[in-house]
């Protein structure tokens, strides 16, 4: 065992050929907390929980019996290994991914292991937390010791079985070794002695040479797989609970808006309604909202009584908000100077005078729901004083503050299983759903499986905010960029940008065009917002990606060699997370330049290539569109190539592909079909009709590469989303010479 | 009301409101959770299962239409070996992401494979195409599909098949 025991690789802080170490003094054994530097996000959980830690959620199959080598691991007799997997399985993989990270440094074969879906318990097991593509560099680091750590406890109990030098023993295939000799113990046959080993510093053990791995880089199915194509019950909607009734809530269509009144006593009459009644809630829609609850002793009865509801709703002042009003209060900031200055550099009206060329252009960009195929759910029991609760969430540790507030109990009583979600893309970072849910358990006094319809999902989201920009640049005689104005015309109040629906000051090309400006004035919402997949990115790509392919045409150069001029010389800028690697984007441009054959090839007419790059979430991609526009306007996309720089290991391939090709097919479900819009402060659309899906003829053929490179491994849930949707868009205008400024993308400007 | 219904060869008594969708008696009655609720209309295929063969959506056909009909769902359509092959394919393929659609999927897959053995691209895009997959796996869905068919055709009624041009 060799290598890689600096602490902290994590790509957060870390810059290219420099090593951070872990910072920090030792702590006590049993529960480690290392700071590390840049990112203090290693290593912050007990490993000791044994009592606590048996209990695991009850849709996993098979229990293995065997004693637990640390809060993680458990290897029975018959060397079949458990390992517990801690975070929310939302279709991103985790539940194999972290798995593996343990089982690479444990070293077993991947047939030995099985894995478990943890409880919440973040004493236990650190951050349980599905956003951000946040759990790969959170977690690369310290799960990885997590398995090196209960290896380590196998080897000195076999050493100690025969009575032999722990350095005189290695392993291998869950198998201690004596080196000399070949004699083997299987780590099952010595697991109880090791289990009343202490648990090593984590920071103390050695981790293997990464050229040595089985495991990780070896492309491993998602283990729940066999379960699904059964059709096994695994996700939050499956749960059933002994006695459980059903529940469906009514909020107001009008956010903001709550009950005046409801033919209740009617409601209560229909056929299996054991209960409606109002719930007052409050203004927070993270929290409980106004509504009228109706549980019946089936689902389908509780959906059929809601139809029988007349309510006269208090729709307060959001009724008066409407998509159509936003675009003009957008039109009339567009005329005046924004409201907050975000970055002011150089001297921008002198550059735009002196400039050879200046071009302006006006983005725009609507809300969108998630609308994950598993609608909210959620089911809860509460009683004596305690709850219990099954959530499809991609926050359980919010969610039970949330609830614990709610019904009046004490965290500790709270008992979250994390269910399977079918979905996430951000909507279930907000547990809205749990606490009705706990809510409406705790009045009826009877365990209740709340299950929102589709109409409720699409109307009751957190929306990523829709968007204007009025953009202005200036191109010196050489085609440079010289000049660069920008007003967003965003949401938010009070100065403060509603969730979302921000800006960073940071943004490229900050900090390469000498004279730049980002403004933002805000309209206040009333509608809630929030983060869907890659978050502002998804937003901000498109206006920024299309608007730097205008100049470029307009400059009259290619537009990949383009953005390649741009970035200028190697370094990293400020921006969010480590900073925006000028290096590594230049890089998935050049490797995106080659797979693609970008301009290698005749294309025939009304057929484009188009290019687009982002730095997201921590990952970089850059991906190449080939469309062909027909003459009634349809798109119809040919090919995709897609490139990322995800650092030195990508932990699962074929997982790491097929997340790739979903999230740039989302972009451009986004790009082509999606819109919400509000009138008369409710959201208009309400099944997938009229907020559609990408359907399977819609899906283009997508090549993924991804590049090696020498930093800690990130993730991989949002970074190839951005440039799809820029890249779609370039492709059509280098198709027709049609401008794409406003999504989705409407076709009929595309006849020929 | 009560019905009898054939689920996955064998005999189920419920006693539901006749105006029940076929995919509650089956979620909640008789406890088969694998066929999914997505949009309570037939817009999404999350909910598609076998009616005497045919894919339908259980969420729109009310319990009181289906009389003595065979109904198949995700947690009988292994027995049949089409419906193996494409469970086998779509774990070597590693298809799934959430997991969610993937029951409706593997539904109309079978019912396409079961009448057209040897499907061309059209054919699969004719008989997928209400099936929403909301992580976007439709590039290893086809790849699935085809991979079970060439399994398929390995099989002498496969072949058979494949020479009479289905």
């Amino acid at each position: 065992m060799l290598g890689e025991r600096h602490l902290a690789d994590s790509a957060v802080g870390c810059t290219q050929g420099k090593r951070h170490s872990a910072a920090g003094g030792a702590s006590r054994r049993d529960f480690l907390k290392v700071s590390a530097a840049g990112g203090g996000l290693l290593l912050q959980f007990s490993l000791r929980g044994i009592a606590k830690a048996a209990a695991m959620d009850q849709g996993d199959a098979e229990p293995s019996a065997g004693p637990m080598m640390s809060a993680f691991v458990r290897i029975a007799p018959d060397n079949i290994v458990t390992i517990v997997a801690k975070n929310p399985e939302i279709g991103q993989g985790i539940k194999t991914m972290l798995p593996m990270l343990i089982a690479e440094e444990l070293d077993v074969d991947w047939s030995q292991v099985r894995t478990e879906q943890a409880l919440l318990d973040p004493a236990l097991y650190g951050r349980q937390h599905a956003g951000g593509s946040t759990a790969t560099p959170q977690n690369w680091e310290p799960m990885r010791r997590v398995g090196a750590a209960a290896r380590q406890m196998l080897i000195r109990a076999a050493a100690r079985r025969w009575n032999v030098d722990e350095s005189e023993c290695e392993t291998t295939s869950g198998q201690v070794v004596q080196t000399s000799t070949r004699r083997a113990l299987t780590y099952g046959s010595i697991a109880a002695d090791a289990a009343k080993l202490p648990v090593p510093d984590l920071r103390s053990v050695s981790l293997k040479d990464p050229t040595t791995y089985k495991i990780i880089g070896h492309s491993t199915p998602g283990v729940d797989s066999p379960r699904i194509v059964k059709g096994e019950p695994l996700f939050g909607i499956d749960t059933v609970v002994p006695g459980m009734l059903y529940a469906v809530f009514q909020k107001c269509p009008v956010f903001g808006g709550k009950v005046a009144s409801a033919n209740l006593d009617r409601i209560k009459q229909l056929p299996g309604v054991r209960d409606a009644f109002v719930v007052e809630g409050g203004p927070d829609p993270h929290t409980l909202s106004p509504g009228i609850a109706i549980v019946a002793d089936k689902w389908w009865r509780a959906e059929k009584a809601r139809r029988q509801l007349q309510v006269e709703w208090d729709k307060g002042a959001g009724a008066a908000q409407s998509s159509a009003g936003f675009a003009r209060e957008a039109a009339a900031f567009a005329a005046k100077l924004p409201q907050h200055t975000l970055r002011d550099d150089g001297n921008l009206t002198k550059a735009l005078t002196e400039a050879a060329h200046v071009i302006e252009a006006a983005y725009a960009y609507p809300f969108l729901a998630h609308a994950t195929l598993e609608p909210m759910n959620c089911t809860a029991r509460v009683q004596n004083g305690t709850a219990e609760i099954w959530a499809p969430t991609q926050a359980p540790e919010p969610g039970r503050k949330l609830v614990a507030s709610a019904i009046g109990l004490d965290e500790r009583n709270i008992t979250v299983h994390i269910t399977r979600s079918g979905g996430g893309f951000g909507r279930r970072l907000a547990n809205d759903y749990m606490v009705e849910a706990a809510w409406i358990a705790k009045t009826v006094g009877a365990p209740v499986k709340l299950i929102w319809d589709r109409g409720d999902d699409i109307q009751h989201d957190f929306y990523r905010p829709g968007g204007f920009h009025f953009l202005k640049a200036g191109l010196d005689a050489d085609g440079k960029v010289i000049a660069w104005q920008q007003h967003f015309v965003s949401y938010g109040r009070n100065g403060k940008f509603a969730p979302s629906a921000d800006l960073s000051p940071d943004a490229f090309p900050a900090n390469r065009v000498a004279n730049l400006s980002y403004g933002a004035s805000l309209i206040p919402l009333v509608a809630p917002t929030g983060p869907l997949r890659a978050p502002g990115d998804n937003a901000l790509a498109f206006v920024f990606q299309s608007f730097i392919d205008e100049l470029a045409h307009a400059a009259g150069q290619d537009p990949l060699q383009f953005q390649i001029d741009l970035l200028g010389k190697d370094e990293v800028l400020p921006g969010k997370g480590a900073g925006f690697n000028t290096a590594r984007v230049r890089g998935v441009l050049e490797k995106v330049r080659e797979v693609s054959g970008w301009g290698q090839r005749k294309l025939p007419d009304r057929t484009g290539q188009g290019v687009a790059v982002y730095y997201s979430h921590l990952g970089y991609f850059a991906e190449v569109v080939e469309v062909a526009v027909a003459r009634d306007g349809a798109v119809k996309i040919n090919r995709v190539w897609a490139v990322g720089d995800i650092g030195s290991h990508v932990i699962n391939p074929t997982a790491a592909v097929n997340m790739t090709q979903g999230a740039v097919l989302d972009g451009f479900a986004e790009a082509l079909l999606q819109q919400v819009t509000i009138e008369g402060g409710r959201v208009v659309q309400g099944n997938f009709d009229t907020f559609p899906l990408l359907r399977l003829t819609q899906a283009a053929p997508i090549e993924v590469h991804f590049l090696t490179t020498d930093y800690s491994p990130t993730g991989l849930g949002e970074p190839p989303l951005p440039p799809a949707i820029p890249a779609l868009c370039n492709a059509i205008f280098a198709a027709t010479g049609k401008r794409i400024r406003s999504l989705p993308i409407d076709t009929a400007q595309l006849k020929a | 009301m009560k019905f009898s219904l054939q689920v996955n060869g064998r005999t189920h008594d419920v006693d539901v409101d006749a105006d029940t969708p076929l995919l509650w008696v089956l979620r909640d009655e008789i406890d088969l959770k694998g066929t999914k609720f997505g949009c309570g209309v037939g817009l999404c295929g999350a909910c598609t299962v076998h009616l005497n063969g045919a894919p339908v959506r259980s969420c729109s056909l009310p319990v009181s239409g289906i009389g003595n009909g065979a109904i198949t769902t995700i947690e009988g359509i292994g027995d049949a070996p089409v419906g193996a092959r494409l469970q086998k394919a779509w774990i070597d393929i590693d298809v799934v992401q959430c997991g969610y659609c993937q029951a409706g999927q593997i539904m109309s897959a079978a019912a396409l494979l079961a009448r057209t053995p040897a499907p061309s691209d059209e054919d699969i895009d004719a008989a997928m195409n209400g099936n929403i997959c909301r992580c976007g796996t439709y590039l290893r869905i086809r790849k699935a599909i085809k991979e079970a068919a060439k399994t398929n055709l390995g099989s002498e009624s496969g072949a058979t098949a494949a020479r009479k041009g289905t």
